[in-house]
């Protein structure tokens, strides 16, 4: 038996000695396959993170949202809030040699705008045209003032690609992308890896001490970790909550998280179709009754292990933009039932409530719903496969539904699109038209206490209707081994390579 | 035997017809409308619209088989909406895969099947009979995913022998190629492997119990010559069959065996398409796993007129 054992592991190790690798690789297991690698047609989460690798952005954000210099050094607003001077950093090659000047990023901001599928063009609408002002300064003509601009460009919108790769490529660019980042693109292989190289000539190099970046998808969250452990990969993204103690004990292992720019919640029909007409759809009273049934810190002891962060806002409570005067409300199941006797509303009733199908989804809907049953609120799930759900609940055919939101760097990602009347992401058919017009004038100015003091306004608004019920905000959840040195997590999600080291 | 090879060339063109037909009206049927899938989180009413005309999505289905239709003939199955790559470049790239995988599973299936059956039959009654058998039932009743993950649970993560993701491909490096689809072809095997087991079994003890088998014995030929070169032969043609048909089964299984060990097969693509509304792909995946299907077929009947002259008529 011995021998068998011994001539299995020889045989084994023989076997996978042929895969050691020469070169220092950081191998990212990712829980998708990314889309097209091409930024202007690119639209997942998680082809962000590749992009991260190799295609630098205008601007980035530091760990508290402040928009810091990458590919631009500053930028300016006029007076009237129409024109956006940029500067650019000089001495930048992309990863083909090609310069990167100001006519390269006229070019790649043109291309965002006017190539066909481009997912940058909403991103972007506010722009009228650029002009190149001298080599290195570029100034963007808006149509009307739009102070979210600048975040745009912290993203994809702002990723600057070579023209001369990116006209020569046409619509097949992302099968071989060319930016100006600090790795360069090597191969992929659908569904398997995506393999990058140190891009000698990058502008930050000093930065840069990591031969080669691999991305491999790997979908199954437990498969994933078991990788890292195995040490056939160095970091993992999306950790699930309850793997984290297994993480923490791991000595070999190391956690890194920030709180999400998102939010989880639950959207309310007050405006669309006939299953608006219930009692919920109508009375903000029985909105606010069901708000107060819920208990945000034992739905998050209970599901997430206490893990995740509590939230009442578009934004977390950690978030520059959280209005601190409405703060997380407590469960009351006594004014809750006064509020649904003031609404003259006889429980118990019954609501449909349409669930994304999810382990994690679903657990937090059945929390809801013991706690909902308790003010007399029936919660009636109805667990419906994700691209449904989005078609159910654009026709209205729901009366609550679960729907997460990654979040975006800037406050009017989180808002604009679910408030203003007949916006897209409006499933609930909220119309208010107070809040249609300060979503508006916070678009204006760039000052950060002049937009808060709007955005209080629409808090108070938004907290009174109850047309949206936000519960709790994910941590983003990296680990990564503990021989990779200087990882820090953003609350964008994203891996960023440079200034990492392997031990 | 060529008006009969005529006939049944002629009866493909049916059948793939129909195959296309289901195809494309079943994957209608998929709850969900692929334009705003593509459209990601921020489902842009502006993006959505343009992502419906640029594939069509906006013309009835009979105008989009059509097109599709058309496309096959001229040899162009379309492109990726997700990653833009052309259909046909996926499925060249990810086909081998899936062979090498399906090979390595049948050849395990195989030695481990036939062995133990054959062991079983001959030492009928003994502690090797059930331990074969009950290693039958363990296989036929272990999940293939939990299977799966206690491979990986034990040579990647506790002893951290084999990598437990991820594909070599052969051509690149063989010794890396074999461990990285060893795991995935053993648990594929392994179902089959069992079926084969309990059939080689009965096969080999009717044989053994034949006259000529007596007769050989009479003879005076060693018992190993008896099961090695008389009995085995005979008992061993009902199992073959019984294998070509588990080739099928071989086929579907990897659809979850891949998902699982990350292979970057036929299977993870048309999983993957299917959750991300890929109809292109889909499309695509099924009917070229259809003409296989219908192409081994062709060769198996070939093969019995071939073997049995009876059927030449």
């Amino acid at each position: 038996m011995k021998t068998l054992r011994l001539t299995l592991a020889a045989a084994l190790l023989a076997l996978t000695c042929g895969a050691a690798a020469a070169q220092s690789t950081l191998r990212i297991g990712l829980a998708e396959d990314p889309d097209v690698l091409d930024p202007s047609l690119a639209r997942t989460y998680v082809g962000r993170i590749v992009f991260a690798a190799f295609c630098d952005k205008l601007f980035d954000i530091d760990a508290k949202l402040n928009v810091v210099p990458q590919l631009a050094l500053s930028h300016e607003t006029s007076a009237d809030g129409k024109t956006v001077t940029i500067k650019l950093r000089p001495g930048v090659k992309f990863q083909d040699g090609e310069p990167f000047n100001a006519e390269a990023a006229k070019f790649s901001l043109e291309r965002h705008l006017t190539v066909a599928g481009s997912f940058r063009k909403p991103e972007l609408a506010a722009i009228d045209h650029i002009d190149v002002v001298d080599p290195l300064t570029i100034k963007i003509a808006l149509k009307s003032p739009f102070s979210p601009l600048i975040a745009a460009l912290t993203d994809r919108a702002g990723m600057m690609v070579s023209p001369k790769a990116a006209k020569a490529e046409g619509d097949k660019f992302g099968l071989h992308p060319v930016c100006a980042g600090p790795y360069k693109f090597v191969e992929r292989v659908q569904q398997d890896r995506i393999v990058f190289e140190k891009f000698q000539d990058y502008w930050d190099k000093a930065n840069v001490h990591i031969d080669r970046v691999v991305f491999l998808p790997i979908v199954d969250a437990t498969v994933r970790l078991a990788n890292l452990k195995s040490g056939g990969l160095d970091l993992i993204e999306r950790v699930l909550a309850t793997d984290i103690k297994d993480v923490r004990a791991d000595k070999n292992l190391k956690l890194a998280t920030a709180l999400e720019l998102g939010y989880q919640g639950i959207d309310i029909n007050v405006g669309k179709g006939d299953a608006a007409k219930g009692p919920l759809g109508q009375s903000a009273k029985v909105r606010q009754a069901l708000e107060l049934a819920i208990d945000r810190t034992a739905l998050n002891q209970v599901v997430f292990n206490g893990e995740f962060v509590p939230g009442n806002q578009w934004v977390s409570p950690e978030n520059p933009y959280y209005q601190k005067a409405f703060p997380v409300p407590k469960r009351d199941v006594a004014k809750a039932k006064a509020l649904l006797k003031e609404a003259g509303v006889t429980a118990p009733f019954d609501i449909d409530f349409m669930v994304p199908k999810g382990a994690e989804t679903q657990a937090v809907a059945e929390v809801v719903q013991a706690m909902a049953a308790e003010v007399g609120i029936n919660m009636k799930i109805r667990v419906t496969e994700f691209a449904t759900s989005l078609k159910q609940a654009e026709q209205g055919n729901y009366q609550a539904f679960m729907l997460a939101w990654s979040g975006r760097t800037d406050p009017d990602g989180n808002t604009y699109i679910f408030f203003k009347t007949g916006a897209p992401q409006n499933y609930m058919g909220y119309k208010s038209p107070e809040v249609d017009k300060l979503l508006d004038e916070a678009r204006v100015p760039s000052d950060f206490a002049a937009r808060k003091a709007i955005y209080e306004k629409v808090t108070k608004l938004a907290l009174e209707d109850v047309p949206k019920i936000y519960l709790y905000h994910r941590r983003i959840l990296i680990a990564h081994t503990a021989k990779l040195e200087g990882y820090t997590q953003m609350p964008d999600g994203l891996v960023r390579v440079v200034g990492l080291k392997l031990k | 035997m060529l008006n009969f090879l005529g006939k049944r060339l002629l009866q493909l063109i049916p059948t793939l017809f129909f195959v296309s037909v289901i195809i494309f009206s079943l994957q209608q049927l998929l709850p969900g409308d692929p334009a705003t899938i593509m459209a990601g989180e921020d489902r842009d009413p502006e993006v959505i619209a343009q992502i419906r005309h640029q594939y069509r999505l906006d013309q009835p289905i009979p105008v989009q088989y059509v097109y599709w239709v058309k496309g096959v003939f001229s040899g162009d199955l379309g492109e990726s909406m997700r990653i833009h790559v052309p259909v046909l470049d996926l499925i060249a790239q990810k086909l081998p895969v899936t062979i090498q995988l399906a090979a390595m599973a049948f050849i395990i299936a195989l030695v481990i099947g036939v062995g133990a059956g054959v062991l079983s039959a001959v030492k009928k009654g003994t502690a090797w009979d059930y331990a074969a058998n009950a290693f039958a039932l363990w296989g036929i009743s272990t999940p293939n995913f939990w299977l799966g993950i206690m491979l990986i649970f034990f040579f990647s993560v506790k002893l951290g022998w084999l990598p437990a993701a991820g594909y070599v491909p052969l051509s690149e490096d063989w010794r890396a190629s074999l461990a990285s689809t060893i795991m995935p072809a053993f648990v594929l095997g392994n179902s089959i492997a069992a079926v084969l087991m309990r059939h080689t079994r009965s096969a080999m003890l009717q044989v053994l119990e034949s006259d000529y088998v007596r007769t050989a014995r009479a003879k005076g030929l060693t018992e190993r010559m008896v099961i090695v070169k008389h009995a085995m032969r005979n008992a061993l043609t009902p199992v073959i069959t019984l294998g070509a048909l588990e080739l099928g089964t071989l086929l579907s299984g990897a659809v979850l065996t891949e998902q699982i060990f990350t292979i970057p097969g036929f299977g993870k693509l048309i999983v993957d398409a299917v959750f991300n509304r890929d109809y292109a792909v889909v499309q695509g995946v099924v009917l070229v796993t259809a003409t296989i299907y219908i192409a081994l077929n062709l060769l198996a009947d070939i093969a019995y007129i071939l073997v049995n002259p009876r059927l030449r008529g």
